[in-house]
């Protein structure tokens, strides 16, 4: 990898009420790369995403960040979490949501600086939030709460910025407008990203490399490295088909074998 | 009959001791009633009025002051909410109606032995009703103290109440304990109610912690202007209700006047019914100017010119 990694995960290990969740994961992200974590649900995306931010200790196995294992995670991480439900009647506007993103952790009433006001500008702007900033966060659509979310998680400048499937119950459209956002993002911001994902396909076009998890084992690398029979194969423990169809891939199991766990859509029976 | 001040009402020591803890305690009040709104804490507030009632009673049984009794059973009834899981949205409910059946039974026995034990036949009248004009000066400093005290420990955990109330989610990323901070929250409304309940009565402290908060959050929009009008909406709804009650002695000269508490109820009552009427509404929404306001006024008016078209 010819750029410094942002984030090393290795050979984390992680069971919860017995059962195995994540099986010795291995991975790393450089600088500015844009990374998706794919599998489907239940997989151990979240628990994943859970043990970087720190939240969660594994069982074994470390996680570095920007080279330190013990460094404070809250100023070199954003983190835009899954499911957010916001409250319409809460007066609190756009801006202020992605303002409390600098300092909201912070004690006292909180005065901001010209800088401090400048940056939220700024950052509503590289989003593309402008025209929503003063509305009430929760009368947002899916996909302007998403820019608002990646802006609240941005406007203190991270190394990376962890998303725990943001695409998710967005509309086509919308997700392709906030695939191509955060392409644009990681490459202007220069901040690392990880995204969860079931559904691989709208993501293909951005990402420069892929993290493919299947029951709590991962296989990493570009996409062509990862999304291949023999590979992914051996991550499910059986043979699957990778096809590659109008520049989409599907991922097939044979007959058989159909399992829950494969993403992008329900088992398919070939017959 | 005068028109709106009947005389004494200016030089009447009562009144100026009513007014002052009525109007720090309303402020209190309306501060913490807007965060206790927008985190949809209106019934875990209302749980601690009755836990504030057990301690009120408890205290007048055993000779305290009822102040201390109400903020201590206040404060105990937070912790224990806490304990049975009150900040699982979940067991939210049941948390609460658990202390809260606990703590009206206990205040049932408080205030049984309290009349019949008591020479005083208004010991029930006063602790859930309030009696405002009785309150004793010395009262003053610590019921200020209280308040400041109160209002600091808000304006310290601003910035993490706040985005604790707004989402967990988001908080939990930033590294805020959200369970630590709703605590806090929790002990400070147990204080505000303890507060207002020595003006209004515990039972209707929380007409005064949720209502002017309420009817502020539909007419603003943004945080701090919410807190604001509540503040002012409170300050003089108690201040107006102050004057009605003082003023209702004279309307019938054998009578003793009508409850304070009454008149502080009804116009916060109504006040939420006026911002509720649909022409105070839109207006705000336009003054408003956001996309949110326009729209609104957009939907509203559009069909009816469509019919007339």
């Amino acid at each position: 990898m010819s750029r410094a990694p942002v984030l090393e995960v290795d050979g984390v290990s992680l069971s919860y009420s017995g059962r195995l969740v994540l099986d010795d994961v291995s991975f790393e992200i450089g600088e500015g790369e844009f990374t998706g974590l794919i599998g489907s649900n239940g997989v151990g995306k979240t628990t994943l995403m859970r043990v970087i931010l720190g939240s969660q200790r594994p069982n074994s196995g470390t996680v570095r960040l920007g080279g330190s294992s013990s460094a404070p995670r809250g100023s070199l991480l954003g983190y835009v979490p899954q499911k957010v439900v916001l409250d319409p009647d809460v007066p609190m506007r756009a801006r202020d949501l992605v303002a409390l993103g600098l300092d909201g952790q912070r004690f006292g009433w909180g005065r901001r600086t010209r800088q401090q006001h400048a940056a939220v500008e700024q950052v509503l702007h590289d989003v593309g939030a402008e025209g929503f900033a003063n509305s009430r966060v929760g009368t947002l659509s899916g996909g302007e709460l998403q820019r608002v979310l990646i802006a609240h998680a941005l406007v203190s400048r991270p190394k990376l910025l962890l998303m725990d499937e943001p695409l998710a119950n967005l509309d086509p459209k919308s997700v392709q407008e906030i695939v191509s956002l955060l392409h644009r993002v990681s490459r202007d911001h220069e901040v690392a990203i990880l995204l969860s994902a079931h559904e691989m396909n709208a993501l293909l076009p951005a990402i420069d490399r892929i993290v493919y998890l299947t029951a709590g084992r991962a296989a990493s690398g570009t996409t062509e490295e990862v999304v291949r029979s023999e590979v992914l194969s051996k991550l499910y423990g059986h043979h699957v088909d990778v096809l590659k169809l109008h520049g989409r891939v599907l991922v097939v199991a044979e007959p058989g074998h159909e399992r829950n766990d494969i993403p992008d859509h329900p088992p398919l029976t070939i017959s | 009959m005068h028109l709106l001040f009947e005389p004494g009402f200016f030089t009447s020591g009562p009144v100026h001791t009513a007014v002052l803890i009525g109007s720090v305690t309303a402020l209190v009040s309306a501060i913490v009633g807007v965060f206790t709104v927008i985190r949809s804490q209106s019934f875990a507030g209302h749980a601690l009025t009755d836990v504030a009632t057990t301690g009120g009673s408890g205290a007048f049984y055993f000779g305290i002051t009822p102040l201390v009794g109400f903020i201590g059973g206040g404060v105990v009834g937070a912790g224990a909410m806490d304990l049975v899981g009150v900040q699982r949205v979940r067991s939210r409910d049941l948390a609460t109606g658990i202390v809260l059946g606990a703590a009206t039974g206990l205040a049932a026995l408080f205030l049984y032995l309290d009349t019949t034990t008591s020479a005083t036949t208004g010991a029930t009248q006063q602790i859930l009703f309030g009696s405002i004009f009785t309150l004793d000066p010395s009262t003053v400093p610590l019921v200020a103290a209280l308040s400041a005290l109160t209002l600091f420990v808000i304006a310290l955990v601003y910035r993490p109440l706040l985005l604790s109330s707004v989402s967990t989610e988001l908080a939990g990323a930033r590294g805020i304990n959200a369970r630590a901070v709703g605590l806090i929250f929790m002990v400070a409304m147990a204080v505000a109610v303890g507060l207002s309940s020595i003006a209004i009565g515990s039972i209707l402290s929380t007409a005064l912690l949720i209502g002017p908060a309420a009817t502020s959050l539909r007419l603003t929009s943004s945080l701090r202007s919410s807190m604001v009008l509540a503040s002012v909406l409170a300050v003089a709804t108690t201040c107006v209700g102050i004057l009605l009650a003082y003023d209702s002695s004279y309307w019938d000269p054998s009578s003793q006047g009508l409850p304070v508490s009454f008149f502080i109820v009804a116009i916060t009552f109504l006040g939420y019914l006026f911002s509720g009427l649909p022409v105070v509404r839109r207006r705000v929404g336009r003054r408003r100017g956001d996309l949110e306001g326009a729209r609104a006024v957009d939907v509203g008016s559009r069909p009816m010119s469509e019919g007339t078209a």
